[in-house]
């Protein structure tokens, strides 16, 4: 089915936005929320289950006590109030994702509660309003067999993997994110991204979107203009990359804006996300929270952080990353542009650490924002994944502070290091690439430059300094671009003195 | 007093995905309405001063070490399954509810 769609620029003539956005994240930890198998990923199906997370008759749960502790850590830095008591709430629902035929999670009393989030996009800072953060189980791996399409409509049966099934996960949601007009889809990317990075400083999830540790649903609605009332919403599940964010906000803004041009009405219902074509396709009518049918878990005891053990856990966060931007900023001499770019392009932790490696800040700032990030770009994955280390950057760039590399053979090596063929060290040897700044080699192909260019000579012999910049050319042409620049240039000067 | 319509016994279970037929219906809603009025006859009973009781043991924070122990093999786990694929437990069609 094709879709109408409304141009981006003329939904905002019309329609004000207004997003909500639902934040799953896994924990890291050791074990289960409720048990005690391993939390790991990637294992065996069905070799990390045990009684609890199978459901099977008999069986206990008991609360992962780091998992809670990562909750209240998560909360706080999250600018968010930690309940003094809650509990636990059973989501009953028939879907063999769990096989307790309901997912134990939080309902009216979230451990966490009424947090924010600033977060700035083109200069201009939005708070994202954080009505909760709650804890709960993530679900088993359900693969569905037979159909056409691999999805579940038309499947004729599924198989499922309950590995995942009892993972921790916290899900952070916020309140209607109001007044982004134009900006909306940035302010929903900016925001997970935020997100992602104060968890990641947390320490307490691996925060891979494209491994579903972190995982978006996008809620969005229109509302006409001016109106008070906001409009009837719909959920986009599972959108994994940050990308993705600003492009599902995008996409259903102009596709509730052609149903509402119309004259129709928005159904309330969840959206898949097609990460191929950015659009989303209708999933299943929204259920009302009353069908989940939630009551007080039984099986556990309500919990009830004491106020000094969450001033302890206050008391282990790190740095908050504005903060830390702000700090790095001025500790590196970066202009607002450059520190922008820095950061929008996922290289402020990659400058830290190759500064750290002994790299000076600009240095840093140059490789990974070019070299690199047009690597990156090329191959479409994440500029940390790009397959060159913050030390790597530093060990090239003192070879080029020391003299041995130029910055045209620092990017051979990178090359090098891009196509993995080697350590640095390795790399420069197999590729011939140190400087030649031996006087003897230097001075034949000075020699010759000289005799190939009488004119230019006489020039520099005049006094025109500024003329041996054709010699050197040559010379540096000569050597294959090996030669020492510098002292090519010192050699000319001393010849034609 | 609180009231449950026809149409909510057979939401309810829709939900539970009990199919009951239109006889059933008939007959179930108006006995549910009496339990409900049951129960109601009880909330009555307890004060504003009586919180509502989820655990009868006044127990919190009960938690255990984030430390792995030892669960079932991948052939326990899946002995008790009606049907298994690829070391999975396999179900039938799942018709809609994706969560």
């Amino acid at each position: 089915m094709t879709e109408t769609l409304v141009p981006f620029d003329e939904v905002l003539e019309r329609y004000d936005p207004a997003m909500g956005l639902e934040v799953h994240v896994e924990l890291n930890t050791n074990t289960k929320m409720f048990c005690g198998c391993p939390a790991t990923f990637g294992g065996e199906p069905n070799s990390q289950v045990c009684p609890t997370c199978l459901g099977l008759p008999g069986s206990m749960p008991v609360v992962n006590a780091k998992a809670v502790e990562s909750a209240i850590r998560i909360g706080l830095a999250l600018n968010g109030k930690i309940a003094e008591w809650c509990r636990f709430a059973r989501k009953n629902y028939f879907y063999p994702d769990m096989p307790k035929n309901f997912q134990t999670s939080q309902y009216d009393e979230p451990i966490v509660y009424d947090g924010y989030l600033d977060v700035e996009v083109e200069g201009e800072t939005f708070r994202v309003e954080i009505e909760r953060a709650h804890m709960e189980e993530d679900t088993g791996k359900t693969t569905h067999i037979g159909g056409s399409t691999g999805r579940i409509h038309g499947a004729d049966y599924s198989l499922v993997d309950y590995n995942r099934a009892g993972i921790p996960l916290i899900e952070i949601v916020t309140r209607p994110i109001l007044g982004t007009g134009a900006k909306a889809p940035l302010v929903a990317k900016a925001y997970v991204a935020a997100l992602r990075e104060i968890l990641l400083g947390l320490g307490v999830s691996d925060v891979r979107m494209d491994q579903g540790s972190m995982r978006c649903d996008v809620n969005l609605s229109l509302s006409p203009k001016g109106a008070d009332k906001l409009g009837t919403r719909t959920e986009t599940k599972n959108v994994n990359s940050l990308r993705s964010v600003e492009r599902a906000v995008r996409f259903e803004m102009s596709r509730h804006a052609a149903i509402l041009d119309a004259g129709e009405a928005i159904f309330q219902e969840t959206r898949h996300f097609h990460e191929d074509t950015g659009t989303t396709s209708a999933g299943r009518p929204k259920s009302d929270a009353d069908d989940y049918r939630y009551f007080p878990e039984p099986d556990l005891v309500p919990v009830a952080p004491s106020r000094e053990w969450v001033e302890e856990l206050r008391g282990t966060l790190p740095e908050p990353p504005a903060e830390k931007r702000a700090r790095l900023q001025a500790e590196w001499g970066y202009s607002d542009l450059e520190m922008r770019d820095v950061w929008a392009a996922g290289a402020l932790t990659l400058i830290e650490a190759t500064v750290a490696e002994g790299a000076s800040a600009q240095a840093a700032r140059k490789w990974w924002m070019a070299e690199l990030s047009r690597a990156a770009n090329d191959r479409g994955v994440e500029l940390a994944e790009v397959g060159v280390t913050p030390a790597q950057v530093a060990e090239v760039q003192k070879l080029v502070d020391g003299g041995s590399l130029t910055d045209k053979l620092a990017r051979q090596v990178f090359e090098g290091l891009l196509a993995g063929e080697g350590s640095v060290a390795e790399i420069v040897d197999a590729r011939g690439l140190a400087v030649v700044s031996d006087d003897g080699a230097l001075g034949e192909a000075v020699d010759e430059a000289i005799a190939a260019q009488p004119a230019v000579a006489d020039k520099i012999r005049g006094g025109n300094q500024a003329a041996a910049g054709a010699l050197i050319g040559a010379v540096m042409k000569a050597t294959g671009g090996k030669a020492d620049a510098k002292r090519v240039r010192e050699l000319i000067l001393e010849k034609l003195a | 007093m609180p009231e449950i319509t026809r149409d909510e016994v057979a939401h309810l279970a829709d939900l539970a995905r009990i199919d009951l037929s239109d006889a059933e219906l008939d007959h179930l809603a108006p006995q549910l309405q009496v339990i409900l009025e049951s129960v109601a006859s009880i909330q009555g009973l307890a004060g504003d001063d009586v919180p509502a009781t989820s655990h009868p043991l006044p127990l919190t924070n009960v938690f255990r070490e984030d430390v792995v122990v030892p669960g079932l093999t991948p052939e326990q786990a899946l002995s008790g399954a009606p049907a298994v694929e690829e070391q999975r437990f396999s179900v039938p069609r799942i018709l809609g509810d994706e969560q």
